[in-house]
């Protein structure tokens, strides 16, 4: 069942300032979908459109399968996880989290029951006296998603809630969203920059750029065959290597060096002459023969080694398991596998094979 | 050596700085003191020998202004019931309409604000005329009603200027959480907007009350013969002049009309540092 339908929606400030464009999504009932992107996409202001916080110029938004376009924030039983949390500091944590049962007339017996269920579940029963000022970072941010859990709503919205968190809280708190959405299967749509989070958390991921969305699909996929150069450059880290190349008969060459290609790739081709060849780190491989190289720079991470390589087709990162015995100065050879390659027509950006 | 040699000469700066601005005050109350007799022998700076506080009394209760001879007491109760009404008000429109310039814009609403903060630095005296004529038909004039209707309007372009720009430091998502939540336009003003505004609050109080109390021309202009307020009471007291210049009673109701600022500075002002530190709370 749909939860959320997103119908060509349009957003144009001014004349032409064009911040989204024609943007079509369905989300899933229980669905966990990211959308991702770098800052300016419009990812945000989509978020606000779906939260009614802000309206489109043209299009439409289906909560429930009841059109809610036009219809106010407060009616259309979402809740919201905002970046910089926006707990109202003049309340406790307790008010904070009854706040909304309160606006919509619930019982003060039945407030606190839920205030309690919600403390419980986030651990944070020993806060509920407390003011948000008195409250760590991370202790804010539970705060901020039992005020969204305490009503129970239809639809999760999280507008970069863990971007204001350090590295360690981060990955913490990104494993309870995680929990809390497999435990509560709430629909739930959030927007990050960090495709990490959208990797690890999202069923589907909506990669955006300039008010489009490039690429909907499950991280496996968008990780396996990024649909364009963009989306293969955004996600994955270290990101992707790619060379500019062209066509040489059957096959293609850049630097004097002949590309593997597998023979599904070669007939992908198709008319394009010069693409971009795409590798992920891990599909490069320090090996005995192949294209010729010198090590620039290892950086060692612990479980695995980044190396930079100097070769024929220009820099290019691989990714070893482990250590590595090579020094920077070392001559290498690297090696791959054609069918791990990924191509762009250089042009259109788009993926070819 | 060269630190406490700094400190010496900022010591000696602020004191004489103190010093110059304090001098006029101690001159009104160590006159406001002293017998006629003291008064007559000319030692503006010397301490009175046998204090009095007939003054004062005078100066309260049986001044003469102009032929009515009933001291400052009337006025001050004038400016008592015209103060508090108009510096209520004017606050809580300002923060109303600071909230909604702030936090509701409307297409057009930078353009009013723009108009207000003209309203902020317009002279007085311009609208002395069509205001008059105004509180002519509203059939107020000449009254502590006029009056407070004259501050009102007078304050709302600088309580509103106080307010909304405090309200723009308010995190927008606050607003946009409350709505979320379920709160409308009133209710997140009242359970979330106000009850963060004490600093702004009590600096516009003071703002307020300070400005109508002291106002001089508007009471001269707009007051009719009962409702004059005490700056008007003062001038007259000052002005009405008979054999003997009694400047040790004109120095107690200088001294009377200034006391209410005076105490709000000294009982708000505390509160205003109190709450401008338990307002820096961050959401």
């Amino acid at each position: 069942m749909t939860a959320v339908s997103i119908r060509d929606i349009r957003k144009v400030y001014g004349k032409n300032t064009v911040i989204l464009d024609d943007i079509d999504l369905e989300v899933a009932s229980g669905e966990f979908v990211i959308l991702v992107g770098s800052s300016g996409c419009g990812k945000s202001t989509l978020l606000n459109m779906i939260a009614g916080l802000d309206t489109p110029t043209a299009g439409s938004i289906h909560i429930g399968g009841r059109d809610v376009t036009n219809v106010a924030s407060k009616d259309r039983d979402i809740a919201m996880v905002f970046q910089s949390y926006a707990l109202y500091p003049n309340m406790s944590v307790a008010g904070n989290i009854a706040f909304a049962l309160e606006m919509r007339k619930v019982p003060k017996a039945e407030r606190d029951a839920a205030v309690l269920r919600v403390a419980r579940m986030l651990q944070i029963e020993h806060l509920l006296e407390r003011k948000p000022g008195a409250l760590s970072g991370g202790q804010r941010q539970r705060v901020a998603m039992g005020r969204a859990l305490a009503r129970d709503p239809k639809l999760f919205l999280f507008d970069e809630p863990l971007s204001n968190l350090d590295a360690k809280l981060r990955v913490e708190m990104r494993a309870e969203i995680k929990l809390l959405h497999q435990r509560t299967h709430t629909t739930t749509v959030y927007v990050t920059h960090d495709q990490v989070e959208a990797m690890t958390l999202g069923d589907r991921i909506a990669v955006m750029r300039a008010g489009r969305i490039e690429q909907l699909d499950t991280p496996q996929a968008i990780y396996e065959r990024p649909a364009t150069k963009f989306v293969a450059e955004f996600i994955g880290s270290p990101s992707m290597n790619l060379f500019a190349c062209e066509r040489s008969g059957i096959g293609l060459h850049t630097g004097g060096v002949e590309l593997p290609l597998s023979d599904a790739q070669r007939s992908a081709l198709g008319s394009s002459t010069s693409l971009l060849y795409g590798l992920r780190p891990e599909s490069v491989a320090l090996a005995d023969h192949g294209v010729p190289g010198k090590v620039i720079m290892v950086e060692p991470t612990g479980p695995e080694t980044y190396a930079l390589i100097d070769t024929a087709l220009g820099h290019l990162l691989a990714r070893a398991p482990g250590r590595l015995v090579q020094r920077s100065g070392d001559a290498v050879h690297l090696a791959w596998r054609a069918e791990d390659a990924h191509l762009f027509d250089a042009k259109s950006e788009r993926r070819v094979a | 050596m060269r630190l406490s040699f700094h400190r010496v000469l900022l010591w000696a700066a602020l004191l004489l700085f103190a010093a110059w601005f304090l001098t006029p005050l101690y001159v009104m109350v160590v006159t406001s003191l002293k017998d006629m007799q003291q008064v007559r022998e000319g030692n503006l700076l010397s301490l009175p020998s046998n204090p009095t506080l007939t003054s004062w009394a005078k100066a309260w209760s049986s001044a003469c202004t102009g032929i009515d001879c009933g001291g400052l007491k009337p006025f001050f109760m004038n400016s008592l019931l015209m103060v508090l009404p108009a510096v209520a008000v004017s606050t809580a429109i300002g923060s109303l309409n600071g909230y909604v310039l702030a936090k509701w814009r409307f297409p057009g609403s930078e353009g009013l604000f723009a108009m207000l903060l003209f309203g902020v630095f317009m002279p007085m005296q311009v609208v002395l005329l069509p205001m008059s004529q105004v509180l002519g038909w509203l059939g107020i004039a000449s009254s502590i009603w006029g009056l407070i209707l004259v501050h009102v309007i007078a304050g709302i372009p600088s309580t509103t200027l106080f307010f909304r720009n405090y309200y723009v430091g308010l995190p927008d998502e606050l607003v946009k959480a409350a709505m979320l939540d379920g709160a409308g336009f009133w209710r997140i003003f009242t359970r979330i907007v106000l009850p963060l505004s004490t600093p702004i609050m009590v600096v516009t109080l003071i703002w307020q009350f300070t400005n109508i109390w002291n106002d001089f021309l508007y009471g001269v202009v707009f007051s009719g013969a009962d409702s004059k307020p005490i700056t008007v009471g003062l001038n007259n007291l000052a002005n009405t002049s008979s054999s003997v210049k009694e400047y040790n009673v004109d120095m107690a109701a200088a001294m009377i009309a200034a006391l209410p600022t005076l105490f709000v500075y000294v009982v708000a002002g505390k509160y205003f540092v109190r709450g401008l530190t338990a307002g820096a709370v961050k959401g």
